[in-house]
Protein backbone atom coordinates (compact mmCIF):
# COMPACT_ATOMS: atom_id res chain seq x y z
CA UNK A 1 0.00 0.00 0.00
CA UNK A 2 1.03 3.75 -0.53
CA UNK A 3 2.31 5.93 2.46
CA UNK A 4 1.36 8.73 1.17
CA UNK A 5 -1.25 9.83 -1.36
CA UNK A 6 -2.93 12.63 -3.09
CA UNK A 7 -5.97 12.88 -5.77
CA UNK A 8 -6.89 15.68 -7.76
CA UNK A 9 -6.04 18.02 -5.22
CA UNK A 10 -6.12 21.80 -5.56
CA UNK A 11 -5.13 25.13 -3.31
CA UNK A 12 -5.98 28.02 -3.86
CA UNK A 13 -4.49 31.25 -2.19
CA UNK A 14 -7.76 33.21 -2.08
CA UNK A 15 -8.96 33.54 -5.83
CA UNK A 16 -5.03 32.64 -6.68
CA UNK A 17 -4.91 28.69 -7.76
CA UNK A 18 -1.41 27.42 -7.04
CA UNK A 19 -1.89 23.68 -7.01
CA UNK A 20 -3.84 22.12 -10.44
CA UNK A 21 -5.79 18.88 -10.06
CA UNK A 22 -2.17 16.74 -8.30
CA UNK A 23 -2.02 13.15 -7.79
CA UNK A 24 0.81 11.67 -6.26
CA UNK A 25 1.44 8.11 -4.73
CA UNK A 26 4.72 7.73 -2.49
CA UNK A 27 6.09 4.39 -0.91
CA UNK A 28 6.68 3.12 2.04
CA UNK A 29 10.62 3.94 3.09
CA UNK A 30 11.57 5.68 -0.33
CA UNK A 31 12.96 8.59 -0.59
CA UNK A 32 10.68 11.36 -2.74
CA UNK A 33 12.40 14.79 -4.00
CA UNK A 34 10.17 17.54 -5.17
CA UNK A 35 11.98 19.80 -7.73
CA UNK A 36 10.71 22.50 -10.02
CA UNK A 37 11.33 26.20 -10.35
CA UNK A 38 10.49 28.64 -7.53
CA UNK A 39 7.23 29.55 -7.09
CA UNK A 40 5.80 26.30 -8.80
CA UNK A 41 4.02 24.97 -5.46
CA UNK A 42 6.72 22.65 -4.20
CA UNK A 43 6.56 24.02 -0.58
CA UNK A 44 3.07 24.18 -0.87
CA UNK A 45 2.00 21.20 -1.59
CA UNK A 46 4.82 19.20 0.30
CA UNK A 47 2.51 21.48 3.11
CA UNK A 48 -0.35 19.31 2.56
CA UNK A 49 1.03 16.22 3.86
CA UNK A 50 0.89 17.96 7.77
CA UNK A 51 -1.83 20.49 7.31
CA UNK A 52 0.99 23.65 7.83
CA UNK A 53 -1.17 25.47 5.46
CA UNK A 54 -4.01 25.78 7.32
CA UNK A 55 -2.81 28.28 9.72
CA UNK A 56 -3.15 30.17 6.61
CA UNK A 57 -6.38 32.75 6.52
CA UNK A 58 -6.58 32.74 2.96
CA UNK A 59 -5.70 28.68 2.04
CA UNK A 60 -7.99 26.56 0.96
CA UNK A 61 -7.75 23.24 -0.53
CA UNK A 62 -10.47 20.82 -2.95
CA UNK A 63 -9.85 16.71 -2.90
CA UNK A 64 -7.68 13.80 -0.86
CA UNK A 65 -4.76 13.55 0.85
CA UNK A 66 -4.18 10.24 2.63
CA UNK A 67 -1.55 8.82 5.00
CA UNK A 68 -1.74 4.91 5.24
CA UNK A 69 -5.02 5.49 3.31
CA UNK A 70 -6.64 7.57 5.63
CA UNK A 71 -7.83 10.84 4.41
CA UNK A 72 -5.89 13.57 6.62
CA UNK A 73 -8.90 16.44 5.50
CA UNK A 74 -11.50 14.34 7.44
CA UNK A 75 -13.53 16.26 9.89
CA UNK A 76 -12.83 13.56 12.91
CA UNK A 77 -8.82 13.39 12.28
CA UNK A 78 -6.86 15.32 15.12
CA UNK A 79 -4.52 17.73 13.17
CA UNK A 80 -2.32 17.33 16.50
CA UNK A 81 -2.32 13.70 16.00
CA UNK A 82 -1.64 13.55 12.41
CA UNK A 83 2.16 15.97 13.10
CA UNK A 84 3.06 13.93 15.90
CA UNK A 85 2.95 11.10 12.69
CA UNK A 86 4.15 13.05 9.95
CA UNK A 87 7.48 15.26 10.98
CA UNK A 88 8.69 18.54 9.38
CA UNK A 89 11.90 20.03 9.00
CA UNK A 90 12.11 23.07 7.79
CA UNK A 91 14.69 25.12 5.34
CA UNK A 92 15.98 27.62 8.14
CA UNK A 93 17.40 25.54 11.38
CA UNK A 94 14.60 26.67 13.88
CA UNK A 95 15.92 25.34 17.45
CA UNK A 96 13.48 26.86 20.06
CA UNK A 97 15.66 29.22 22.20
CA UNK A 98 16.23 26.27 25.39
CA UNK A 99 18.93 23.89 25.46
CA UNK A 100 19.61 21.26 22.93
CA UNK A 101 18.18 18.64 25.67
CA UNK A 102 14.81 20.45 25.92
CA UNK A 103 14.75 20.99 22.26
CA UNK A 104 15.06 17.11 21.32
CA UNK A 105 12.07 16.13 24.50
CA UNK A 106 9.72 19.07 23.31
CA UNK A 107 7.42 16.95 21.13
CA UNK A 108 7.08 14.30 24.50
CA UNK A 109 7.16 16.75 26.85
CA UNK A 110 3.90 18.49 24.88
CA UNK A 111 2.96 14.78 25.26
CA UNK A 112 2.65 14.41 29.04
CA UNK A 113 5.87 12.09 29.11
CA UNK A 114 8.00 13.00 32.03
CA UNK A 115 9.88 10.02 33.42
CA UNK A 116 13.68 11.21 32.99
CA UNK A 117 14.62 7.73 31.80
CA UNK A 118 12.45 7.60 29.24
CA UNK A 119 13.40 11.59 28.42
CA UNK A 120 17.04 10.93 28.29
CA UNK A 121 16.99 7.80 26.38
CA UNK A 122 15.38 9.02 23.13
CA UNK A 123 17.78 12.26 23.59
CA UNK A 124 20.61 10.07 23.35
CA UNK A 125 19.08 7.49 20.60
CA UNK A 126 17.81 11.11 18.71
CA UNK A 127 21.09 12.17 19.13
CA UNK A 128 23.03 9.42 17.70
CA UNK A 129 20.18 8.92 15.09
CA UNK A 130 20.76 12.18 13.64
CA UNK A 131 24.90 11.69 13.96
CA UNK A 132 24.89 14.70 16.50
CA UNK A 133 25.80 12.70 19.60
CA UNK A 134 29.10 12.45 19.65
CA UNK A 135 29.31 16.35 18.93
CA UNK A 136 27.33 17.33 21.64
CA UNK A 137 27.04 14.70 24.20
CA UNK A 138 29.03 16.73 26.88
CA UNK A 139 27.05 20.39 26.09
CA UNK A 140 23.43 19.09 26.35
CA UNK A 141 22.52 21.73 28.69
CA UNK A 142 23.95 24.53 26.62
CA UNK A 143 21.89 26.22 24.42
CA UNK A 144 20.86 25.33 21.28
CA UNK A 145 21.52 28.60 19.57
CA UNK A 146 25.00 28.36 20.30
CA UNK A 147 25.13 24.94 17.71
CA UNK A 148 26.85 26.25 14.05
CA UNK A 149 24.07 26.30 11.54
CA UNK A 150 24.90 22.74 10.09
CA UNK A 151 24.32 21.09 14.14
CA UNK A 152 21.48 23.32 14.31
CA UNK A 153 19.42 21.40 11.36
CA UNK A 154 20.42 18.08 12.47
CA UNK A 155 19.43 18.98 15.93
CA UNK A 156 16.12 20.06 14.37
CA UNK A 157 16.00 16.22 12.65
CA UNK A 158 16.61 15.03 16.19
CA UNK A 159 13.99 16.56 17.73
CA UNK A 160 11.33 15.32 15.06
CA UNK A 161 12.95 11.64 15.25
CA UNK A 162 12.21 12.24 18.86
CA UNK A 163 8.59 11.66 18.56
CA UNK A 164 8.75 8.89 16.40
CA UNK A 165 6.90 9.69 13.02
CA UNK A 166 7.08 7.45 10.34
CA UNK A 167 6.86 10.10 7.89
CA UNK A 168 9.98 13.12 7.57
CA UNK A 169 8.83 16.62 4.74
CA UNK A 170 11.89 17.85 4.48
CA UNK A 171 11.59 21.51 2.73
CA UNK A 172 14.88 22.43 1.27
CA UNK A 173 16.67 21.32 4.63
CA UNK A 174 20.07 22.14 3.10
CA UNK A 175 19.51 24.72 1.12
CA UNK A 176 20.96 27.73 4.15
CA UNK A 177 24.06 25.00 4.86
CA UNK A 178 27.87 24.98 3.69
CA UNK A 179 28.62 22.07 1.84
CA UNK A 180 30.14 19.58 4.29
CA UNK A 181 26.61 20.26 6.61
CA UNK A 182 24.73 19.86 3.29
CA UNK A 183 26.88 16.50 2.95
CA UNK A 184 26.01 15.61 6.41
CA UNK A 185 22.60 16.37 6.17
CA UNK A 186 22.56 14.08 3.07
CA UNK A 187 24.16 11.35 4.43
CA UNK A 188 21.30 11.08 6.95
CA UNK A 189 18.49 11.21 4.66
CA UNK A 190 20.42 8.11 2.82
CA UNK A 191 20.56 6.40 6.72
CA UNK A 192 17.05 7.37 7.45
CA UNK A 193 15.13 5.83 4.43
CA UNK A 194 15.33 2.59 6.30
CA UNK A 195 12.93 3.47 9.15
CA UNK A 196 11.05 6.16 7.34
CA UNK A 197 9.20 7.68 4.10
CA UNK A 198 11.07 10.66 3.31
CA UNK A 199 9.69 13.72 1.12
CA UNK A 200 12.45 16.10 0.58
CA UNK A 201 11.77 19.65 -1.37
CA UNK A 202 15.11 20.63 -3.02
CA UNK A 203 16.68 23.11 -5.68
CA UNK A 204 19.83 21.17 -6.41
CA UNK A 205 19.51 18.87 -8.41
CA UNK A 206 22.73 16.48 -7.75
CA UNK A 207 20.99 16.17 -4.18
CA UNK A 208 18.01 15.05 -5.45
CA UNK A 209 19.89 12.54 -8.09
CA UNK A 210 21.81 11.47 -5.07
CA UNK A 211 19.50 11.19 -1.81
CA UNK A 212 16.18 10.28 -3.95
CA UNK A 213 14.58 6.92 -4.82
CA UNK A 214 11.87 9.20 -7.06
CA UNK A 215 11.44 12.57 -8.50
CA UNK A 216 8.46 14.61 -8.91
CA UNK A 217 8.84 17.48 -11.08
CA UNK A 218 6.56 20.31 -10.31
CA UNK A 219 6.36 23.32 -12.74
CA UNK A 220 3.63 26.02 -12.41
CA UNK A 221 1.44 24.40 -10.29
CA UNK A 222 1.00 21.05 -12.06
CA UNK A 223 2.52 17.59 -11.44
CA UNK A 224 4.48 17.16 -14.93
CA UNK A 225 6.38 13.88 -13.97
CA UNK A 226 6.52 11.69 -11.24
CA UNK A 227 9.53 8.42 -12.11
CA UNK A 228 12.73 6.51 -10.73
CA UNK A 229 14.97 9.45 -10.04
CA UNK A 230 17.04 7.66 -12.36
CA UNK A 231 14.86 7.82 -15.20
CA UNK A 232 13.79 11.41 -14.47
CA UNK A 233 17.98 12.84 -14.33
CA UNK A 234 18.68 10.48 -17.76
CA UNK A 235 15.43 10.07 -20.05
CA UNK A 236 12.60 12.35 -18.35
CA UNK A 237 9.53 11.86 -20.29
CA UNK A 238 8.52 15.42 -20.72
CA UNK A 239 10.29 17.91 -22.66
CA UNK A 240 10.10 20.61 -19.64
CA UNK A 241 11.54 18.06 -17.27
CA UNK A 242 14.17 17.54 -19.64
CA UNK A 243 15.24 21.31 -19.91
CA UNK A 244 14.43 21.63 -15.86
CA UNK A 245 16.92 19.05 -14.97
CA UNK A 246 19.72 20.02 -17.74
CA UNK A 247 19.52 23.38 -16.49
CA UNK A 248 18.02 25.25 -19.69
CA UNK A 249 15.39 26.90 -17.64
CA UNK A 250 14.54 27.13 -13.90
CA UNK B 1 18.67 85.59 3.73
CA UNK B 2 18.15 81.81 3.44
CA UNK B 3 21.41 81.36 5.56
CA UNK B 4 19.85 84.00 8.51
CA UNK B 5 16.64 81.99 8.37
CA UNK B 6 18.69 78.75 8.73
CA UNK B 7 20.47 80.13 12.12
CA UNK B 8 17.46 81.36 13.31
CA UNK B 9 16.24 77.80 13.17
CA UNK B 10 19.54 76.50 14.49
CA UNK B 11 19.75 78.71 17.39
CA UNK B 12 15.82 77.81 18.15
CA UNK B 13 16.36 74.22 17.90
CA UNK B 14 19.20 74.15 20.02
CA UNK B 15 17.67 76.32 23.05
CA UNK B 16 14.97 74.38 23.07
CA UNK B 17 16.88 71.17 23.53
CA UNK B 18 19.08 73.54 26.08
CA UNK B 19 15.18 74.30 28.12
CA UNK B 20 14.69 70.69 28.41
CA UNK B 21 18.40 69.53 30.11
CA UNK B 22 18.37 72.90 32.60
CA UNK B 23 14.90 72.04 33.65
CA UNK B 24 16.04 68.05 34.21
CA UNK B 25 19.30 69.45 36.32
CA UNK B 26 17.04 72.02 37.78
CA UNK B 27 15.06 68.73 39.26
CA UNK B 28 17.77 67.00 40.00
CA UNK B 29 19.74 69.74 42.02
CA UNK B 30 17.09 70.74 44.18
CA UNK B 31 15.54 67.09 44.76
CA UNK B 32 19.95 66.73 46.14
CA UNK B 33 20.31 69.76 47.72
CA UNK B 34 17.11 69.64 49.75
CA UNK B 35 17.66 66.25 50.34
CA UNK B 36 21.10 66.44 51.36
CA UNK B 37 19.47 69.14 54.07
CA UNK B 38 16.48 66.70 55.06
CA UNK B 39 19.63 64.14 56.30
CA UNK B 40 21.32 66.96 58.28
CA UNK B 41 18.45 66.72 61.02
CA UNK B 42 17.44 63.38 60.38
CA UNK B 43 19.70 60.35 60.50
CA UNK B 44 19.19 58.16 57.20
CA UNK B 45 19.45 55.45 59.75
CA UNK B 46 16.40 56.01 61.21
CA UNK B 47 15.07 57.16 57.92
CA UNK B 48 15.52 53.86 57.03
CA UNK B 49 14.74 52.12 59.78
CA UNK B 50 11.95 53.57 62.01
CA UNK B 51 8.53 52.35 61.41
CA UNK B 52 6.75 55.50 61.80
CA UNK B 53 6.16 58.16 59.32
CA UNK B 54 4.57 61.33 61.31
CA UNK B 55 6.41 64.48 60.17
CA UNK B 56 2.96 66.82 60.58
CA UNK B 57 2.42 65.47 63.64
CA UNK B 58 4.14 66.92 67.25
CA UNK B 59 5.36 63.31 68.00
CA UNK B 60 7.70 63.10 65.01
CA UNK B 61 8.79 60.16 63.07
CA UNK B 62 10.71 60.17 60.21
CA UNK B 63 10.52 56.26 59.00
CA UNK B 64 9.86 55.65 55.32
CA UNK B 65 8.96 52.06 55.54
CA UNK B 66 5.29 52.73 56.17
CA UNK B 67 5.06 54.86 52.91
CA UNK B 68 6.90 52.01 50.98
CA UNK B 69 5.27 49.47 52.51
CA UNK B 70 2.39 51.36 50.83
CA UNK B 71 3.86 51.58 47.48
CA UNK B 72 4.78 48.25 47.32
CA UNK B 73 1.21 46.79 48.12
CA UNK B 74 -0.63 48.74 45.90
CA UNK B 75 2.30 47.73 43.33
CA UNK B 76 1.60 44.01 43.95
CA UNK B 77 -2.08 44.39 43.64
CA UNK B 78 -1.12 45.88 40.30
CA UNK B 79 0.72 44.01 38.74
CA UNK B 80 -1.04 40.70 39.95
CA UNK B 81 -3.61 42.06 38.48
CA UNK B 82 -2.40 43.44 35.13
CA UNK B 83 0.24 41.11 34.09
CA UNK B 84 -2.01 37.90 33.97
CA UNK B 85 -5.16 39.51 32.38
CA UNK B 86 -2.55 41.93 29.71
CA UNK B 87 -0.76 38.78 29.14
CA UNK B 88 -4.01 36.69 28.51
CA UNK B 89 -4.85 39.54 26.17
CA UNK B 90 -1.57 39.54 24.07
CA UNK B 91 -1.96 35.65 23.70
CA UNK B 92 -5.03 36.07 22.72
CA UNK B 93 -4.67 38.58 19.90
CA UNK B 94 -1.65 36.83 18.58
CA UNK B 95 -2.18 33.38 18.90
CA UNK B 96 -5.85 33.15 18.54
CA UNK B 97 -7.56 35.98 17.37
CA UNK B 98 -8.47 36.60 13.32
CA UNK B 99 -6.18 39.37 12.49
CA UNK B 100 -9.55 41.67 11.66
CA UNK B 101 -10.21 41.44 15.45
CA UNK B 102 -6.37 42.45 16.75
CA UNK B 103 -7.32 45.44 14.46
CA UNK B 104 -10.31 46.68 16.50
CA UNK B 105 -9.00 45.53 19.85
CA UNK B 106 -5.93 47.15 19.91
CA UNK B 107 -6.41 50.94 19.22
CA UNK B 108 -9.66 50.06 22.11
CA UNK B 109 -6.62 49.14 24.54
CA UNK B 110 -5.00 52.11 23.50
CA UNK B 111 -8.18 54.40 24.95
CA UNK B 112 -8.24 52.79 27.88
CA UNK B 113 -4.98 53.99 28.37
CA UNK B 114 -5.74 57.53 27.72
CA UNK B 115 -8.25 57.48 30.54
CA UNK B 116 -7.44 60.15 33.07
CA UNK B 117 -6.31 58.80 36.30
CA UNK B 118 -8.72 60.93 38.35
CA UNK B 119 -11.25 58.89 36.40
CA UNK B 120 -9.83 55.92 37.25
CA UNK B 121 -9.58 56.93 41.26
CA UNK B 122 -13.26 58.12 40.75
CA UNK B 123 -13.62 54.61 39.89
CA UNK B 124 -11.91 52.67 42.52
CA UNK B 125 -13.75 55.04 45.48
CA UNK B 126 -17.50 54.90 44.11
CA UNK B 127 -17.32 51.65 42.44
CA UNK B 128 -14.87 49.27 43.16
CA UNK B 129 -14.79 49.87 46.71
CA UNK B 130 -18.40 49.14 47.24
CA UNK B 131 -18.48 46.28 45.63
CA UNK B 132 -15.81 44.89 47.52
CA UNK B 133 -17.05 45.74 50.61
CA UNK B 134 -20.37 43.64 49.98
CA UNK B 135 -18.01 41.02 49.22
CA UNK B 136 -15.25 41.18 52.38
CA UNK B 137 -17.58 43.10 55.66
CA UNK B 138 -15.60 45.22 57.50
CA UNK B 139 -13.16 46.67 54.58
CA UNK B 140 -12.71 49.82 55.36
CA UNK B 141 -13.82 53.16 52.32
CA UNK B 142 -10.35 53.48 52.04
CA UNK B 143 -7.91 50.52 51.23
CA UNK B 144 -5.25 49.60 49.28
CA UNK B 145 -7.24 46.36 47.79
CA UNK B 146 -9.48 49.05 45.15
CA UNK B 147 -6.26 50.81 44.62
CA UNK B 148 -4.38 48.39 43.39
CA UNK B 149 -6.78 46.44 41.38
CA UNK B 150 -8.24 49.60 39.66
CA UNK B 151 -3.90 50.31 38.89
CA UNK B 152 -3.98 47.47 37.96
CA UNK B 153 -6.72 47.60 35.33
CA UNK B 154 -5.21 50.98 34.15
CA UNK B 155 -1.84 49.08 33.08
CA UNK B 156 -3.24 46.34 31.58
CA UNK B 157 -2.72 48.24 28.02
CA UNK B 158 0.53 49.19 28.23
CA UNK B 159 1.59 45.18 29.26
CA UNK B 160 -1.27 44.47 26.84
CA UNK B 161 0.80 46.04 23.88
CA UNK B 162 4.52 45.49 25.31
CA UNK B 163 3.66 41.78 25.43
CA UNK B 164 1.69 41.61 22.16
CA UNK B 165 4.79 43.35 20.06
CA UNK B 166 7.36 41.03 21.99
CA UNK B 167 5.51 37.84 20.79
CA UNK B 168 4.55 39.23 17.86
CA UNK B 169 8.68 39.46 16.78
CA UNK B 170 9.27 35.74 17.96
CA UNK B 171 10.04 34.39 14.27
CA UNK B 172 6.87 32.46 12.68
CA UNK B 173 9.53 29.42 11.81
CA UNK B 174 9.90 28.87 16.10
CA UNK B 175 5.96 28.79 16.10
CA UNK B 176 5.61 26.33 13.06
CA UNK B 177 8.38 23.67 14.57
CA UNK B 178 6.29 23.57 17.45
CA UNK B 179 2.79 23.01 15.25
CA UNK B 180 4.93 21.03 13.37
CA UNK B 181 5.58 18.48 16.56
CA UNK B 182 2.05 18.31 17.30
CA UNK B 183 1.90 21.04 19.89
CA UNK B 184 -1.40 22.51 20.66
CA UNK B 185 -2.13 26.28 19.95
CA UNK B 186 -2.13 26.52 23.76
CA UNK B 187 0.82 24.33 23.92
CA UNK B 188 2.46 26.54 21.83
CA UNK B 189 1.66 29.96 23.03
CA UNK B 190 2.87 28.86 26.54
CA UNK B 191 5.97 26.60 25.90
CA UNK B 192 7.76 28.61 23.04
CA UNK B 193 6.33 31.72 22.77
CA UNK B 194 6.08 32.97 25.86
CA UNK B 195 9.84 31.32 26.69
CA UNK B 196 10.81 33.46 23.80
CA UNK B 197 9.05 36.32 24.48
CA UNK B 198 10.20 37.09 27.66
CA UNK B 199 12.13 39.42 27.92
CA UNK B 200 9.84 41.44 26.02
CA UNK B 201 7.46 40.44 28.35
CA UNK B 202 9.25 41.13 31.66
CA UNK B 203 10.42 44.49 30.43
CA UNK B 204 6.56 45.39 29.93
CA UNK B 205 6.03 44.24 33.54
CA UNK B 206 9.02 46.43 34.74
CA UNK B 207 7.61 49.42 33.13
CA UNK B 208 4.11 48.58 34.79
CA UNK B 209 6.00 48.42 38.55
CA UNK B 210 7.43 52.15 37.17
CA UNK B 211 3.81 53.34 36.60
CA UNK B 212 2.55 52.17 39.62
CA UNK B 213 4.56 53.10 42.48
CA UNK B 214 4.67 56.01 40.31
CA UNK B 215 0.91 56.43 40.11
CA UNK B 216 -0.22 59.31 42.66
CA UNK B 217 -4.31 60.25 41.61
CA UNK B 218 -5.88 56.51 42.09
CA UNK B 219 -4.50 56.22 45.03
CA UNK B 220 -4.53 59.32 46.52
CA UNK B 221 -8.40 59.40 45.73
CA UNK B 222 -8.69 55.94 46.88
CA UNK B 223 -6.59 54.35 49.47
CA UNK B 224 -6.35 57.10 52.32
CA UNK B 225 -4.29 58.72 53.54
CA UNK B 226 -2.81 56.66 56.34
CA UNK B 227 1.49 56.00 56.48
CA UNK B 228 0.73 52.64 58.28
CA UNK B 229 3.44 49.59 58.14
CA UNK B 230 1.18 47.11 57.04
CA UNK B 231 0.60 44.62 54.31
CA UNK B 232 -2.82 44.27 55.41
CA UNK B 233 -5.14 45.50 51.56
CA UNK B 234 -7.90 46.41 53.35
CA UNK B 235 -7.15 49.37 55.12
CA UNK B 236 -6.04 52.98 54.66
CA UNK B 237 -2.44 53.39 53.99
CA UNK B 238 -0.78 56.07 51.97
CA UNK B 239 1.53 55.74 49.27
CA UNK B 240 5.14 57.93 48.68
CA UNK B 241 3.03 59.56 46.02
CA UNK B 242 0.17 60.23 48.16
CA UNK B 243 2.44 62.00 50.91
CA UNK B 244 4.26 64.12 48.70
CA UNK B 245 0.50 65.57 47.02
CA UNK B 246 -0.16 66.21 50.38
CA UNK B 247 2.20 67.92 51.27
CA UNK B 248 2.83 70.40 48.66
CA UNK B 249 -1.23 70.71 48.49
CA UNK B 250 -1.19 71.36 52.42
CA UNK B 251 0.09 74.77 54.21
CA UNK B 252 3.57 73.39 55.34
CA UNK B 253 6.07 76.43 55.29
CA UNK B 254 8.19 76.58 52.67
CA UNK B 255 11.73 75.76 53.88
CA UNK B 256 10.82 74.00 56.87
CA UNK B 257 12.31 70.51 57.92
CA UNK B 258 8.34 69.08 57.31
CA UNK B 259 8.57 70.73 53.74
CA UNK B 260 11.40 69.27 53.27
CA UNK B 261 10.30 65.45 53.91
CA UNK B 262 8.70 65.62 50.11
CA UNK B 263 11.47 65.91 49.12
CA UNK B 264 13.15 62.84 51.00
CA UNK B 265 10.20 60.82 49.68
CA UNK B 266 10.86 62.08 46.31
CA UNK B 267 14.76 61.03 46.50
CA UNK B 268 12.72 57.46 47.53
CA UNK B 269 11.11 57.35 44.52
CA UNK B 270 13.41 58.50 42.33
CA UNK B 271 15.60 55.81 43.28
CA UNK B 272 13.08 53.26 42.74
CA UNK B 273 12.15 54.12 39.20
CA UNK B 274 15.79 54.59 38.05
CA UNK B 275 16.74 51.13 39.59
CA UNK B 276 13.93 49.92 37.71
CA UNK B 277 14.36 51.15 34.44
CA UNK B 278 18.29 50.11 34.59
CA UNK B 279 17.05 46.28 35.33
CA UNK B 280 14.71 46.66 32.33
CA UNK B 281 17.38 48.17 30.13
CA UNK B 282 19.69 45.58 31.54
CA UNK B 283 17.17 42.70 30.52
CA UNK B 284 16.35 44.26 26.92
CA UNK B 285 20.09 43.96 26.08
CA UNK B 286 21.17 40.80 28.29
CA UNK B 287 18.52 38.66 25.98
CA UNK B 288 18.39 40.74 22.64
CA UNK B 289 22.21 39.36 22.90
CA UNK B 290 21.23 35.95 23.59
CA UNK B 291 18.72 36.09 20.52
CA UNK B 292 21.27 36.77 17.85
N1 LIG C 1 0.94 32.38 2.47
C1 LIG C 1 0.72 32.60 1.16
N2 LIG C 1 -0.23 33.48 0.79
C2 LIG C 1 -0.46 33.72 -0.52
N3 LIG C 1 0.20 33.14 -1.52
C3 LIG C 1 1.17 32.25 -1.21
C4 LIG C 1 1.48 31.94 0.15
N4 LIG C 1 2.48 31.04 0.17
C5 LIG C 1 2.79 30.82 -1.14
N5 LIG C 1 2.01 31.54 -1.96
C6 LIG C 1 2.04 31.51 -3.43
O1 LIG C 1 1.83 30.18 -3.86
C7 LIG C 1 2.69 29.85 -4.93
C8 LIG C 1 3.49 28.63 -4.57
O2 LIG C 1 4.37 28.94 -3.53
P1 LIG C 1 5.33 27.88 -2.84
O3 LIG C 1 5.95 28.52 -1.68
O4 LIG C 1 4.59 26.64 -2.61
O5 LIG C 1 6.40 27.66 -4.00
P2 LIG C 1 7.76 26.83 -3.95
O6 LIG C 1 7.74 25.93 -5.11
O7 LIG C 1 7.98 26.22 -2.63
O8 LIG C 1 8.83 27.97 -4.22
P3 LIG C 1 10.34 28.07 -3.68
O9 LIG C 1 11.13 27.11 -4.47
O10 LIG C 1 10.72 29.47 -3.96
O11 LIG C 1 10.31 27.75 -2.23
C9 LIG C 1 3.53 31.06 -5.20
O12 LIG C 1 2.96 31.75 -6.28
C10 LIG C 1 3.41 31.88 -3.96
O13 LIG C 1 3.49 33.24 -4.26
MG1 LIG D 1 9.39 26.54 -1.03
Amino acid sequence: MNKLEAQNVNVYYGANKVINDISISIKPNSVTAFIGPSGCGKSTFLRLFNRMNDYIDIFKMEGKVEIDGKNIYDKNIRVEELRKQIGMVFQKPNPFPKSIYENIVYGLRIQGIKDKNILDETVEKSLKQAALWEEVKDKLKNSALALSGGQQQRLCIARTLAVEPTVILMDEPASALDPISSAKVEELIYELKNNYTIVIVTHNMQQAARVSDTTAFFYMGELIEHDATKLIFTNPKNERTQNYVTGRFG
Amino acid sequence: MPRTKERLIEVGLAAAALVTILTTVGIIWVLFSQTFEFFSNVSIISFLTDTQWTPLFADKHFGILPLVAGTFLTTLIAILVALPIGLTIAIYLNEYAPKSFRKIVKPLLEILAAVPTVVYGFFALAVITPFLQNLIPGMAGFNALSAGIVMGIMIIPLITSMSEDALFAVPMSLREASYGMGSTRLQTAFKVMVPAASSGIIVSVILGISRAVGETMIVAIAAGQQPRLTLNPLVPIETITTYIVQVSTGDVAHGSLEYRTIFAAGMALFVFTFILNNISYWVKKKFQEKYE
